[in-house]
């Protein structure tokens, strides 16, 4: 099969046109400005619509309009942009809108760096909007991994009418790789719901203001059914080395790739590390990752910011073992040795 | 009998949760009017702002979507984009589209979208109960300017055809009130015109009504009136302010 050597950004615009996006609004922001670019040439060619926005603001409620009318879109950016994009966030899970949402995660907060990062970590399964509301996250590790997330991602979006985002950061963003594409998707899911003009129908209407006493509430305990749906199906997660491990690594996209590199050197010294990788960071692993740690006897987090995982991992740590914390903020990316040094420390008078 | 006068088809049987006096119900009126004779029903979209008419799809019977506070013409955009044979418009307040919406606006006229919006200016924010809006005018009391506005701090009101006939991208403006029949005539064939010039692939179309919100001004309905015709309409002078068209 044919290979592609492809940057990050644009294995996701590949990935967005075969799943059959036909458009994408966005605004400069390094280290994701490949995106924009690329998609300003491709899109067009395959009949879709390109559009540089003023802000942030005004990209992603152009993504909203072309939600609004029933068509798959994209919008991409980097953190202080991804703040921008909260509200338009915010009322596209209040209007049940499906789009799919990408952050080059750089460091923070205010303006930051460029570098790569994971600090938005919080922002992004927490929501940084107002509401209660959920996004589904999946954090990529490999631009292969980021092409073919990004193409489920608006299937995952259509299916639960619901905002999906791409946490990845500015190294999956700019590294390149070589990559397989999926086949093109020809037929996508009807949509009743859109806006299209009321031609031999009632007409439509999408909201998310619901005035008269009681509708809200049903309204958000209607969405945390489709929330627990997702919850129940949607959990992605991989582990290695696991089988035999007494210790465990549990770490996430750049930092995930780095940390396996480290549990094969501390493997070579004879240790049992094992790795448990979210790829799904809402819906977070949490049973799978409870099942696994009930086999260990430390963990150890591993992050590009200053502890935001780890909160998730805790929630889930009912026996009490002892949790280090590792992690680089501010645009730092720790090397495989770096982490499997900092292991070993704990790991002294450890039996093998 | 023969029927001369009924509710256009564009609008639906609802009680209207508007104010008494309030100028957004004849608004959506003339709208529904211009929609159905335009025969354009069944491929308009509307995007509603958020400000008293955020409930327009209680109204029309067309499609109509919801937009975050100022957003209406990026989704606009998006829409009319995607769906090029469609007739889309926006319906915005002042403060919707003056203030926390400038941006989206001013960038949507500088594209050249071939949308239509219609703009009601109330000098008010009447949803949040009578706060200084961009058009509020010099002297006028409101919530939050309770000696009346004062140039010296809280600025001068923002006169938005006189700003967008600036850019190049805008294709008609035009100023009308709703202060007297003879207006209310006027401002729907204004309102025609801009729906027209996107039938005809034109492009950006803007219609700012002068409407009154007597329980925000502490006015009577009639008092409102004569409050357009006598001061608003002289700061806001009504007119033509761009017609890329000619004519
Ligand atoms: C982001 C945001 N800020 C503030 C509000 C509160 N708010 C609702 S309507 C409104 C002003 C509306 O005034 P205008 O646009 O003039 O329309 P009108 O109600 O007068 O028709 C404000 C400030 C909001 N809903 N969202």
């Amino acid at each position: 099969m044919k290979k592609y050597l492809l940057t990050g950004c644009e294995a996701g615009a590949e990935a967005s046109i075969h799943a059959g996006c036909k458009f994408y609004a966005g605004y400069p922001i390094t280290p994701q400005n490949r995106f924009p670019e690329y998609m300003s040439k491709r899109l067009p060619e395959e009949g879709g619509v390109f559009i540089q926005a003023e802000s942030e603001i005004s990209a992603i409620n152009m993504v909203f309009g072309a939600s609004v009318c029933g068509f798959r879109a994209l919008t991409s950016s980097s953190s202080p942009g991804i703040s921008l994009k909260q509200e338009g966030i915010s009322y596209l899970c209040g209007c049940e809108l499906p789009a799919v949402i990408i952050n080059m995660n750089r460091g923070g907060p205010g303006l930051g760096d460029v570098t790569p990062s994971q600090s938005d970590y919080f922002q992004a399964t927490r929501g940084g909007g107002h509401g209660d509301y959920r996004t589904i996250v999946y954090a990529p590790w490999t631009v292969q991994e980021l092409y073919d997330l990004t193409y489920l991602a608006f299937d995952i979006s259509d299916k639960y009418r619901n905002p999906v985002l791409i946490l990845a950061d500015g190294i999956i963003a700019q590294m390149m790789e070589s990559i397989k594409f999926k086949r093109r998707k020809k037929r996508l899911p009807e949509k009743k719901w859109a806006l299209t003009g009321c031609k031999g129908r009632e007409p439509n209407s999408i909201k998310s203001l619901f005035l008269t006493p009681g509708v809200l509430e049903r309204h958000n305990w209607r969405l945390y059914k489709k929330y627990q749906k997702i919850e129940a199906k949607e959990v992605k997660y991989e582990e290695y080395f696991c089988q035999d491990a007494e210790f465990l690594i549990v770490s996430f996209g750049t930092c995930a790739r780095i940390s396996y590199e480290s549990v094969k050197i501390l493997r070579k010294k004879g240790k049992k590390i094992g790795l448990f990788r979210p790829i799904t960071l809402w819906p977070f692993p949490y049973k799978q990752l409870e099942k696994t740690m009930g086999k260990m006897k430390k963990i150890f987090v591993i992050e590009m910011n200053l502890g935001q995982m780890i909160d998730d991992v805790k929630i889930v740590n009912r026996k009490n073992l002892p949790i280090y914390f590792y992690g680089r903020p501010g645009g730092g990316v720790p090397t495989s040795e770096e982490i499997s040094r900092f292991i070993q420390l704990y790991l002294v008078g450890e039996r093998r | 009998m023969e029927v001369i006068y009924k509710k256009p088809e564009s609008l639906k049987d609802e009680v209207t949760t508007y104010c008494p006096g309030c100028g957004h119900g004849i608004i959506h009126r003339l709208i529904g009017e211009v929609i159905d004779e335009l025969e354009i029903r069944e491929k308009t979209i509307g995007v509603a702002p958020v400000g008293c008419a955020v409930l327009a799809y209680n109204f029309f019977n067309f499609d109509v979507t919801e937009s975050a506070h100022g957003r209406a013409p990026a989704v606009a955009t998006g829409i009319k984009r995607l769906l090029p044979d469609r007739i889309v418009f926006t319906y915005q307040g002042d403060g919707d589209l003056a203030a926390i919406g400038t941006g989206e606006i001013i960038h949507a006229a500088a594209r050249g979208e071939n949308i239509t919006v219609i703009f009601v200016n109330n000098a008010v924010y009447g949803m949040t109960k009578g706060q200084m809006a961009p058009t509020t005018l010099p002297g006028m009391k409101t919530t939050t300017t309770i000696e009346g506005r004062n140039i010296k701090i809280h600025g001068y009101p923002l006169k938005v055809c006189e700003l967008l006939s600036q850019i190049d991208g805008v294709f008609y403006l035009e100023r009308t009130a709703i202060d007297s029949v003879q207006s209310i005539i006027k401002t729907k064939s204004a309102i025609k015109k801009a729906f027209q010039n996107q039938i005809e692939n034109k492009g950006f179309s803007l219609i700012e009504i002068l409407s009154p919100c007597p329980v925000n001004w502490k006015m009577t309905p009639v008092q409102s009136l004569n409050y357009i015709k006598e001061v608003m309409s002289k700061y806001f002078v009504p007119g033509v302010y761009k017609n890329k068209g000619g004519e």
